[in-house]
């Protein structure tokens, strides 16, 4: 349960209120350059969606089992807890880059659909720092932290990367319709382009900002929720158990 | 058009600075741009790391590059810069630990910002390294002062100082949004539409 919360927590938070683009400004320049048009910015938010989760588990894997202080593989080959995070950033530079290159080759040769509806957006997407922006997301909770048990497993790092990826397609469609009708508007010259697409994007910010909050109350309610309910089911199990092995099915079939 | 005997390093360094400033002409390296400028101090810090990792990646490309292969050169490019911000971002965590943390990972985003990319790709990887160091520090203090002019608005605008220092009068009422993201987007929209229209002004009489 309390898991279950954590992960929706961590998804509303990359998604809407941690807005990648409109609140770290990571992503901008696809933000910037692929939002002419509403078909072309859905197909830019699915490839990062889709190789931003790719470079989620990669780089999970990597800092969890060789580069956090005292990873077990590290551990095992070295015979004693060596402390490598010295090496993340060209580790995972060099994986984004090498991941996306065979992500584009595996999907020209396996999905034709698929590549043709974004594959021209693949190779674009290693110099977005919003691919490294996760990664470093997920080194700071995974070997940045000194308590094991807050430590992100792969569910937690998946579930951020996946709803940063959902956060920045909803980000950039936005944005994408927003300049659709802004061609037809009568924008001062000097503002026309990158300008005014910036205070759009501004207000846009500000709107988001509405979202602050949304986790706290989230939290509050679930976990309001699961308190009231948690000690009520346990009192019934401590009922039943007192009658007998028929009440614990009858527990069961009243939880049901 | 970018031969060897293109422009001098001297005009190089000068080009950097306005003509081709990399924020506001080329629209590159964005994301720093907006996310660190809330305070002066951060952006200056932001600068110096930016100047560290551009000169000496552009250096090194330069030096190496009768070896770059074509197909492998942006790998080479990318681990090239990630060394040296590396190097950039231990250094700022040994010696201001506060500045680090408010930083955060913005330092190793520096990695993918495309002003090092596009320079090693357009300048270093065809040019002496006499060439390529002055393009570098022309860029970088270019995007300095574009930095410098984004974070100087929205810290006087937003806590009403200047590098720490009280500059507005004790009544003016702090403009929060200004240091919160939704003001890094309107003061760069609103300079690029100053930028540009103080081009047309000064194009139009010539023309």
């Amino acid at each position: 349960m309390d898991y279950a919360v954590s992960l929706l927590l961590i998804a509303v938070g990359a998604a809407l209120i941690n807005n990648f683009v409109l609140h770290y400004f990571v992503g901008l320049c696809p933000f910037l350059g692929v939002s002419r048009r509403l078909d072309t910015a859905f197909g830019m938010g699915s490839a990062v969606t889709f190789v931003i989760s790719i470079a989620a588990f990669l780089s999970w894997t990597l800092t969890y089992f060789i580069l956090r202080p005292g990873a077990p593989l590290t551990t095992l080959i070295a015979g004693r807890p060596l402390d490598l995070s010295i090496l993340n950033y060209i580790l995972y530079i060099f994986v984004i880059a090498s991941s996306v290159q065979f992500v584009e080759m595996y999907v020209r040769k396996f999905f034709p659909h698929l590549y043709r509806a974004f594959g021209v957006y693949l190779p674009l997407i290693t110099t977005n720092c919003a691919i490294l922006f996760a990664c470093l997301e997920i080194m700071k909770h995974v070997s940045g932290v000194d308590d094991p048990s807050k430590v992100w497993g792969l569910g937690q790092s998946l579930v951020l990367a996946f709803f940063a990826g959902i956060g920045f397609t909803v980000a950039i469609s936005l944005m994408a319709g927003i300049r659709e009708d802004l061609d037809l508007c009568d924008v001062p010259a000097a503002l026309r382009g990158a300008g005014i697409t910036f205070i759009v994007a501004g207000i846009m910010a500000l709107g988001f900002m509405g979202f602050t909050g949304v986790d706290r109350g989230l939290e509050k309610a679930l976990r309001k929720d699961g308190h009231s309910r948690a000690p009520r089911r346990e009192a019934v199990v401590h009922q039943q158990t007192g009658t007998g092995a028929l009440g614990g099915e009858g527990a069961a079939g009243g939880r049901s | 058009m970018r031969t060897e005997d293109g422009p001098t390093p001297l005009e190089r360094f000068i080009r950097g600075i306005l003509p081709e400033n990399p924020v506001f002409r080329q629209m590159l390296g964005l994301c720093p741009t907006l996310a660190v400028t809330n305070n002066v101090k951060a952006a200056l810090t932001m600068s110096a790391a930016v100047l560290f990792v551009l000169f000496s990646a552009n250096v090194i490309v330069s030096l190496i590059r009768g070896l770059l292969k074509p197909h492998l050169r942006i790998l080479v490019f990318t681990l090239t810069i990630a060394t040296f911000v590396t190097i950039a971002d231990r250094v700022i965590a040994a010696f201001m630990f506060g500045m680090s943390k408010q930083l955060g990972p913005y330092v190793p985003l520096i990695i993918v910002n495309c002003i090092i990319i596009a320079r090693c790709e357009v300048c270093a990887s065809r040019q002496s390294v006499w060439h390529a160091a002055a393009d570098a520090v022309g860029q970088a203090l270019g995007f300095t002062l574009a930095l410098l002019s984004i974070a100087s608005i929205r810290e006087v605008l937003g806590s009403g100082t200047w590098l720490g220092m009280r500059v507005m009068p004790g009544v003016w009422p702090d403009w929060v949004i200004m240091v919160l993201p939704p003001g890094a987007f309107l003061t760069l929209g609103l300079l690029l539409g100053l930028v540009n229209w103080l081009g047309t002004l000064r194009r139009r009489p010539a023309s």
